[in-house]
C-alpha cells in the first residue's frame, strides 16, 4: 500500500498533463500559466506560513547537542564545531550540519556478529543524501538559464563543470546521472532494508516517485524527445515577467515535466520536504551551549508552587535541633 | 518477577522487523521485566499531581479521568506552541532511519518501537491526526492513527523506555532529539496519573524531605558520620564537615545516592577528603541535599518545582557560589535547565577557586560549577600531592555520561583527572565513548528492579564495550562521574562483564590524594588493602 499508492498516484501525474494537452491544445494554458503561478503562490505563502507557524513557538530552554569538549578550563581545547559557545562557531557548526551532513556523515551501522554487538562503517546513506541534495541544487541552478536574456557567467561556469566530459549532443550533465542513481538508491533501500522499510510511510515514497518522475522527464525532453527549447524560453519568460504566452509546438513532455515541478512546489509545505527549513530552527543545533555563561531567558517562565525551607524547618525542627542542625526558629 | 535469562538467551535478537508487518497493526504487549509497577496515589497526591491514585500497569483498567483523550490534545495543543523544538520535531523528519540502530535499548532487544525514528512516530501519528490536515483527511495513509486506550499504552510502555539519552539526536541530520518528544509523553502520562512508582515515589521525597531517598535531616548527618569514621579509619584523620552553615563561602549539592550505598558512598567519602584537606570553607545542605531531580522525568514543572531549592538555599546560607558533585541528569539540569527557571544568580559570585584563583568563567552566570573542573584545575596548579600508584591494582576505563556528554559536552575534565590519579587506563572503543556514549540502560527513573530484562538489554552495549577492554586490556574498574551509574552499572557489570567494578572518578582521587597529617594508608577507601600492603601480593 504504503509503496504501490504513491507510485500510482505519480503515474496519474504524469499522464494528466500528457492526456490534457494532446488530446486538446487549450489546456497548455492551464498547465502552463494557470498551474505554474497556483503552484509558486502555494509554496511560497505556504513555505513561509509553516516557517512562521514554527516560529510562533518559542524556545524556552537552551537544549542543543554538544558532540564535543565545552568550553570550560582555559587549557582545555574546546572543540568549538561540536559544542559551539558562540554566534559564529554556531553559524560554523549549522554550515557543517547544512552543506556536508555533518551528523549524517557519523552514521555507522549495527551488527550482531560472534555473539556482540559491532559498529561498522555506513556513509553510503550520507553520500546519496549528498549527492542527490547537491546535483538538485545544481540542477535547479543550471534552469536559471530559461528565466534570463544573457546567461550569467555564474551559470554558464556551472553547465561547463557539468557537462566537463563532453560526450554527447546535447552535452551530457553529470548531475543528471547522479541524481538519477541517487534517489533510485534511497528509493531501493527504502524497499530492501527492513527497518527501513518497516518505518516508512506513503508519505516517504510520494516525493521520491515524484522526484524521480521530474528527473526523468527532463532527461527525456533533453536527449531523447526533443523539444521546441526557443519557445520553452518564451514561456519562461513569459512567467517570470508575468507577461505570460503559450507558444507554439513545445510538445507535450514538457508539460508533464513542468506539471510534477508544480505538483512538488505545491505538495513541499504541507509535506516533510519542509526539513529545508526546518533544520534551520532545530535547537539542538543552532544554539550556542552557553547557558552557564548567559542565562538563557524562558517567555512563559512561570511562578512554581516550591517547598520553602520555612515549611521544612516547620516540619523537622525538632529532629533539626536535637542533631545539632542551626535552625532559623528556635 | 519475571525470571532474567541468561546473558547468552537475552542476545538471541533480530534487528529486522517483520518483512510485511505495519507497526501499527501491532498491539502493545506490556512485558514483564520491561515496565516498572505504577505510582502510588499517595506520592501524586504530595505533589498536587492529577489523578492521584494506586494503579496497576497489568491490569486492562488504568482508572483513567473522564475524558483523557481530551485531556492529551489540549496538553499537546499547548506543548506545541510552547515549545519549538516539539513542533519541529514533530514536523521534519523524513525517516532517513539514520537512529534506527543508535538506541541502547533496541540494540539489546531488538524491538523496533525503539528504533528512535519510531518511538517518535508513536507520538507523531497522533500529531497527525489531530493537528495536521493530511493526517486529518487522508488519516492511516498519511501515518495517522486515532488517540485510544492501546495508543495511551503504547505511549506509556515505549515512553518508559527511552532514557532521554540524545544520542540518537548525535546522528540525526536535523537534530531531532527524541529526549525532547518523551519528555512531552511524560509531560501527558502524568496529567492522567500515569507515573511510575520508582519516579513518583523519589519526587514525593525530594519535594518533602530533600531529596530522593527521603532521607531527613538527622538521617543525612549520621550517614556522613559513618563515612567520617571510615576516612579516620583510613587515614587517621579526623574531617569535620559542617551543615546547613550560614556564611560559608561554598555551598556542596551532590546526589543523595553519593550518601545512601557503596560504591557511591565511596565518591562522597573522596570528595570529603579534598575539601578537607584543602581547607575549603563550605558546607553540606539538608534542604537542598538533592543534585539529581526526578522530577525532570516527570514535568518541567516538577523540575523546577525541586531544582529551585538549590539557588533558595545557596540564598539563605550567604554563599558565593556552589560546587556540584559527579552526577549526570543533574547536570542537564544545571547547565540547560536551572538559570532559566530559578534564576538569575545574581546574589552569588562568579565562582572563584581560593586554591587556585581560577575563575570559572564558563559559569558566570549559574554560580555553579562542576567538582572535576573544580579538581581539575586543582591538579593543574600542581595543588594536590598524589600517588597515582595507589590505583596501581586497577585497570580503568571511563565511561562518559549521556547528559554530561551530550547536555554539556563535559568530557575532558575527567579524563585529565584520571590520567593524573592512575597509572593504567584505556579508553573503550571510539564508537562507544564521549559525545557516542551508551547509556547505563537505567537513565530518567528506570532505575528500578521490576524492570530488569529492560534494563540489562538497554545497558547491553555499554557493557559490550567494556568487556572488550576487559578482554584486551585487562580493565578491572570501570569510573564514571553519575550517581545512577554507580547504582546501576555495578548490576549491569555483574550481568554481562563479571569481574568488572564501578567508581566515582573522586574515589580515585582520594585514594591518591596525599593528605596532610595522614598515618602510613593500608587500604583502599572500600578496606580493601593498598597494592603492595598485605594481602596475598
Amino acid at each position: 500500500m504504503k509503496t504501490v499508492l504513491p507510485f500510482f498516484a505519480v503515474v496519474i501525474l504524469v499522464l494528466f498533463p500528457l492526456f490534457g494537452v494532446t488530446v486538446a491544445h487549450q489546456t497548455e494554458i492551464f498547465f502552463g500559466v494557470i498551474v505554474p503561478y497556483a503552484a509558486m503562490a502555494i509554496f511560497v505563502v505556504g513555505f513561509l506560513y509553516r516557517v512562521a507557524k514554527w516560529g510562533k513557538s518559542p524556545v524556552p530552554f537552551c537544549i542543543p547537542t554538544t558532540c564535543g569538549q565545552q568550553k570550560s578550563l582555559p587549557w582545555i581545547k574546546q572543540d568549538k564545531l561540536e559544542n559551539p559557545s558562540t554566534t559564529m562557531q554556531v553559524v560554523g557548526r549549522m554550515l557543517l550540519e547544512v552543506l556536508v551532513f555533518r551528523s549524517l556523515f557519523r552514521n555507522m551501522k549495527t551488527e550482531m556478529k560472534e555473539g556482540k554487538a559491532v559498529y561498522g562503517s555506513e556513509k553510503l546513506l550520507w553520500l546519496a543524501g549528498l549527492a542527490f541534495h547537491w546535483s538538485f541544487l545544481f540542477i535547479f541552478v543550471r534552469h536559471y538559464r530559461f528565466f534570463v536574456q544573457d546567461l550569467p557567467s555564474v551559470i554558464q561556469m556551472m553547465e561547463g563543470v557539468d557537462s566537463f566530459f563532453q560526450i554527447g549532443a546535447p552535452l551530457f550533465y553529470m548531475t543528471d546521472a547522479v541524481i538519477l542513481g541517487a534517489v533510485t538508491f534511497l528509493l531501493i533501500r527504502r524497499v530492501y532494508l527492513p527497518q527501513i522499510r518497516y518505518i516508512s510511510l506513503a508519505a516517504d515514497f510520494f516525493p521520491l516517485f515524484l522526484i524521480l518522475a521530474i528527473a526523468i522527464s527532463g532527461i527525456l525532453m533533453r536527449y531523447f524527445f526533443k523539444v521546441h527549447i526557443v519557445a520553452v524560453k518564451q514561456l519562461a519568460l513569459g512567467l517570470v515577467s508575468l507577461n505570460p504566452i503559450i507558444p507554439e509546438g513545445i510538445g507535450a513532455i514538457f508539460y508533464v515535466h513542468l506539471f510534477l515541478i508544480c505538483v512538488l512546489l505545491m505538495y513541499f509545505p504541507f509535506s516533510k520536504l519542509m526539513h529545508m527549513g526546518g533544520v534551520f530552527l532545530s535547537p539542538t543545533r543552532n544554539m550556542a551551549n552557553n547557558s552557564r555563561i548567559v542565562r538563557y531567558i524562558n517567555p512563559w517562565n512561570y511562578p512554581v508552587h516550591v517547598h520553602t525551607y520555612e515549611e521544612y524547618e516547620n516540619d523537622f525542627r525538632d529532629k533539626m535541633k536535637k542533631a545539632g542542625l542551626p535552625v532559623e526558629k528556635e | 518477577m519475571a525470571k532474567l535469562p541468561k546473558p547468552e538467551e537475552l542476545l538471541q535478537l533480530n534487528y529486522n522487523p517483520p518483512p510485511s508487518e505495519d507497526w501499527m497493526d501491532r498491539p502493545v504487549e506490556l512485558k514483564q521485566g520491561n515496565f516498572c509497577w505504577g505510582a502510588k496515589g499517595k506520592n501524586l497526591a504530595v505533589v498536587e499531581f492529577p489523578n492521584a491514585r494506586d494503579w496497576t500497569p497489568v491490569e486492562a483498567d488504568w482508572k483513567l479521568p473522564k475524558d483523557w483523550e481530551g485531556t492529551v490534545l489540549e496538553a499537546m495543543a499547548d506543548r506545541l506552541s510552547k515549545y519549538r523544538s516539539f513542533k519541529v520535531f514533530m514536523d521534519i523528519c523524513v525517516r532517513c532511519g539514520a537512529c534506527a540502530d543508535k538506541c541502547h535499548f533496541f540494540i539489546g532487544g531488538g524491538d523496533p518501537k525503539n528504533m528512535p525514528v519510531l518511538r517518535a512516530e508513536l507520538m507523531r501519528s497522533v500529531y497527525r491526526k489531530y493537528f495536521t490536515n493530511s493526517g486529518k483527511y487522508l488519516g492511516r495513509l498519511a501515518g495517522a492513527r486515532e488517540l485510544n486506550l492501546n495508543v495511551l499504552k503504547e505511549w506509556w510502555y515505549y515512553f518508559y523506555q527511552c532514557t532521554e539519552c540524545r544520542r540518537c539526536s548525535v546522528f540525526c541530520p536535523y537534530g531531532i532529539d527524541t529526549a525532547e518528544i518523551t519528555m512531552m509523553a511524560r509531560e501527558f502520562t502524568n496529567l492522567l496519573g500515569l507515573n511510575t512508582d520508582w519516579i513518583s515515589g523519589p519526587v514525593a521525597n525530594c519535594y518533602m524531605k530533600g531529596n530522593h531517598l527521603g532521607l531527613e535531616p538527622h538521617a543525612i548527618m549520621n550517614s556522613i558520620e559513618g563515612m567520617i569514621d571510615d576516612i579516620e579509619t583510613i587515614t587517621g584523620i579526623r574531617i569535620n564537615p559542617s551543615f546547613n552553615r550560614k556564611g560559608a563561602e561554598i555551598l556542596f549539592v551532590t546526589p543523595s545516592g553519593d550518601l545512601f550505598a557503596d560504591p557511591g558512598t565511596f565518591t562522597a567519602m573522596g570528595y570529603m577528603m579534598l575539601f578537607h584537606e584543602l581547607g575549603l570553607d563550605y558546607t553540606w545542605s539538608t534542604y537542598a541535599s538533592e543534585g539529581g531531580n526526578f522530577g525532570f522525568f516527570t514535568s518541567n514543572e516538577m523540575a523546577k518545582r525541586l531544582n529551585a531549592k538549590i539557588y533558595a538555599e545557596a540564598k539563605r546560607l550567604g554563599v558565593k557560589y556552589i560546587i556540584g558533585g559527579e552526577c549526570g541528569h543533574m547536570w542537564r539540569v544545571l547547565n540547560q535547565y536551572m538559570d532559566t527557571w530559578n534564576g538569575p544568580a545574581d546574589f552569588m559570585e562568579v565562582p572563584k577557586s581560593p586554591i587556585t584563583g581560577t575563575v570559572f568563567d564558563n559559569a558566570a552566570s549559574t554560580k555553579m560549577i562542576h567538582v572535576t573542573e573544580f579538581t581539575a584545575d586543582l591538579i593543574k596548579n600542581g595543588k594536590l600531592k598524589l600517588d597515582p600508584s595507589r590505583n596501581d591494582d586497577l585497570v580503568i576505563t571511563y565511561h562518559d555520561s549521556c547528559n554530561t556528554a551530550r547536555g554539556m559536552g563535559l568530557l575532558d575534565e575527567p579524563r585529565y583527572i584520571i590520567h593524573n590519579v592512575c597509572n593504567k587506563f584505556h579508553e573503550m572503543p571510539d564508537n562507544t565513548i564521549r559525545e557516542r556514549t551508551f547509556c547505563c540502560g537505567s537513565g530518567t527513573g528506570l532505575n528500578a528492579s521490576e524492570n530488569m530484562d529492560i534494563r540489562m538489554r538497554g545497558g547491553y552495549p555499554r557493557a559490550n564495550a567494556v568487556k572488550h577492554v576487559r578482554d584486551k586490556h585487562g580493565v578491572n574498574m570501570l569510573a564514571n562521574i553519575c550517581a545512577i551509574d554507580r547504582a546501576t552499572l555495578s548490576a549491569s557489570m555483574d550481568y554481562w562483564v563479571p569481574g568488572v567494578r564501578v567508581t566515582g572518578v573522586h574515589e580515585l582521587v582520594a585514594n591518591a590524594l596525599l593528605m596532610t597529617g595522614e598515618k602510613e594508608r593500608e587500604t583502599n577507601l572500600r578496606g580493601e588493602p593498598l597494592p603492595g600492603k598485605g594481602g596475598n601480593e
